[in-house]
């Protein structure tokens, strides 16, 4: 187990650095096979000559792109200082980049706006998580009911409906409507509970579309589970149909569940864009489409390399917790 | 005690009785059937069977794969009702008593606490048949723990015993291992294992030697044996080969199309077989004991559909004696079985004479 552990710990550090080296590369390489200037492009369009000339000295950008590189993974553990075109501009570590056009470091940034997205994320999981395997695993043991044909036609309602129409209608229907609730974002530290009611509808929304998800999931592997033979053991050596299912097949059906779970948590912490964007959330979502429509670079790069680390590290979690769960996966 | 008590593995009077009295047999099947809806229509897996067996002996179930083995056995244990998922409920009807228990008619929850106590079983592949995520040990505390109210060390003490006496090595150690860590052999006895912690008095072993490799085979057989005599539970093996079942059991019933064709002891059914399917089967059996083998003969054609089954004998279609009964009965009319000999029955439309001669003249000399 402890090297299994070891295995996967340093084979997601490998990992992180291919991914820094690759999004790297693809933000500065690109636009220069494209013909456009990346300086020009840090500081906006309408800046001066010189201050334009100034990032591209700060960023080094005539160096080669392996020294580019080497300066921006090294700026995440000691920091960076940009010099160039008289002035001098520091960033602390972890400097995740810099950007010229906003006049901020990335990294508090993305620290400040990065719970936002977590919590939302966290939510939303515990709740599809609860509501979509229960409804996933009572459909599969009473399939063909009512209940089954119903749970699943709104799973695929849930599937299908995008979250700009599903988060919309419950702002419309429930605050705006009823007033049940006050979509309103409060940040956690200021209060819990105007933070627990504004958070509220964002993760019925987004949790709509994954319980919705899971559910068909859960759904499809119990129902196999439910044939494998080992069930029929269980069931042979006496043991109550319940707990047959708890023991026994939940066991099973977990790890293809765990496997999704991982991938969805890692996307979602990379930021809920249309979620956070309908409920007005300041995610890195909402971060990122603000970078996105001024075309500034290093926030994107910055979100980028936040998503790949959270889809890294979720996976990483998921991988030990299948080690646990799946005693043939320790040897592997 | 009847006559029939004292003859062992008892084949009483094949009969379609229904509420009749309990039975002084301690495993007995009365018309047992079995059937299955689907979109294709009803499939017959098991129609109206009957045996009787005794405790300390073997009943070896024969036939090809679709006879009706398995879901006779399945039945048996009540794992049709137990876990059905869905509106398409297996239909079963007939009686099974086990020890005076009717356990058809009897509640549920009742046959689920017999199941893994007085009756348990053994499934063809060990491998897919143990839970992949729990180790060997938890899996035998567990059926153990679901019958004895005992501790958690208690009942590991005992997987251990269990472990040991199945001769497993290094028992104290091996129950830590999860399935994956055994091999194929070692596996079927850690199940024999669990399916013996509750020293059940009704063993089923389904095709317990299949999935295994001919060296281990021999090894198995001889353990379910050993351990037979060890706590005198009644045993049926079910196989489609022979071989398996030749050394180990007393009486033999012989399946072809969800039905019985011929049963009887052992002996009787292997030197006097009476019915044309089972000289096929005993015709396509290798041999070694025999110098004149020339080649295998095979039963010819394909096992019988179960939703569409042939009119008249079931067998007719691959049957080549099929014409030797006059007016087309073999096509018309379903046999029933008859007395053939002593506490020996066969289903077939010849007349006993005429089978005696078939046998005697055409079939044996060629095995």
């Amino acid at each position: 187990m402890l090297a299994y552990l070891i295995r996967r710990l340093l084979a997601a550090a490998v990992m992180l650095v291919v991914i820094i080296v690759v999004v790297f590369s693809i933000f500065f390489l690109i636009p220069k096979w494209a013909g456009v200037d990346i300086a020009t492009s840090f500081v906006g369009k309408q800046a001066d000559p010189a201050s334009v000339e100034g990032v591209r000295e700060k960023l080094g950008l005539a160096d080669p792109i392996y020294a580019q590189v080497w300066e921006f993974f090294k700026g995440i553990f000691v920091g960076r200082t940009y010099s160039g075109g008289g002035d001098v501009t520091q960033c602390a570590a972890p400097c995740f980049g810099y950007s010229f056009r906003s006049e901020q470091a990335v990294w508090p940034v993305l620290t400040d706006r990065f719970p936002v997205t977590l919590g939302l994320a966290l939510g939303a999981a515990v709740l599809w998580l609860v509501f979509g395997v229960a409804a996933g695993v009572l459909s599969a043991l009473k399939r063909g009911s009512i209940w089954d044909r119903g749970a699943m036609v709104v799973a695929l309602s849930g599937v299908s409906l995008p979250i700009y129409f599903t988060g919309m209608l419950s702002v419309a229907v429930l605050d705006i409507g009823l007033g049940w609730v006050d979509a309103q974002y409060v940040p956690l530290d200021e209060s819990f509970t105007g933070w627990f009611g504004g958070m509220l509808l964002p993760w019925v929304t987004l949790a709509f579309l994954y319980a919705a998800m899971y559910a068909r999931i859960t759904r499809a592997t119990m129902m196999e589970i439910l044939g494998e033979d080992y069930i029929r053991t269980a069931r042979a050596k006496g043991l109550r149909e319940p707990v047959v299912i708890r023991k026994h097949a939940m066991r099973s059906t977990m790890t293809p569940l765990l496997t999704m779970l991982g991938m969805d948590l890692g996307a979602l912490i990379g930021g809920a864009i249309l979620t956070e964007t309908t409920f007005s959330l300041p995610g890195l979502g909402q971060k990122v489409l603000d970078a996105i429509k001024n075309q500034d670079l290093p926030f994107i790069l910055g979100v980028t390399l936040i998503t790949s680390l959270a889809v890294l590290v979720a996976n990483l979690v998921v991988d030990i917790l299948y080690a646990v769960i799946d005693p043939r996966v320790r040897l592997a | 005690m009847t006559d029939i008590a004292k003859s062992g593995a008892a084949l009483g009077e094949p009969r379609a009785v229904k509420d009749s009295p309990a039975p002084s047999a301690f495993l007995e099947v009365r018309d047992l059937k079995v059937h299955f809806p689907t979109d294709d229509g009803l499939v017959k897996s098991v129609d109206g069977l009957s045996f009787q067996l005794e405790k300390g002996k073997t009943l070896g179930i024969v036939g090809e794969s679709g006879s009706g083995k398995s879901v006779t056995s399945l039945g048996i244990m009540g794992l049709h009702t137990a876990g059905q998922y869905g509106k398409r409920k297996a239909r079963i009807s007939g009686e099974i008593w086990l020890d005076g228990t009717e356990l058809l008619s009897a509640d549920p929850d009742h046959v689920r606490k017999l199941r893994g106590r007085q009756m348990s079983m053994i499934f063809q592949d060990p491998l897919s048949a143990l839970h992949p995520y729990y180790t060997i040990g938890q899996q035998i505390v567990e059926a153990y723990r679901v019958h004895h109210d005992v501790d958690k060390k208690t009942a590991k003490r005992r997987a251990v015993e269990m472990l040991d006496r199945v001769g497993i090595p290094q028992p104290d150690k091996r129950v830590d291992s999860y399935p994956h860590e055994f091999s194929g052999g070692m596996r079927q006895r850690a199940m024999i294992a669990m399916s013996l912690v509750n020293n059940p008095e009704l063993l089923i072993a389904d095709e317990p030697t299949t999935a295994l490799d001919v060296t281990v085979q021999a090894q198995i057989l001889d353990l379910i044996r050993d351990l037979q005599t060890e706590f005198g539970s009644a045993v049926i093996i079910i196989t489609h080969d022979l071989g398996v079942v030749a050394e180990l059991a007393d009486d033999l019933l012989v399946m072809y199309g969800g039905r019985c064709v011929e049963r009887g002891p052992a002996e009787k059914v292997f030197y006097e077989p009476r019915h044309p399917y089972t000289w096929g089967l005993l015709g396509s059996m290798p041999r070694l004991d025999r110098d004149q083998q020339e080649r295998l003969i095979p039963v010819k054609g394909s096992p019988p559909s179960l939703i569409n089954v042939p009119s008249g004998c079931a067998f007719n279609p691959r049957c080549p004696y099929a014409d030797v009964p006059k007016d087309d009965l073999t096509r018309t009319v379903r046999p029933e079985l008859a007395e053939v000999g002593s506490r020996h029955w066969a289903a077939c439309h010849m007349s006993t004479e005429q089978r005696e001669r078939i046998w005697t003249e055409e079939i044996a000399p060629k095995l």
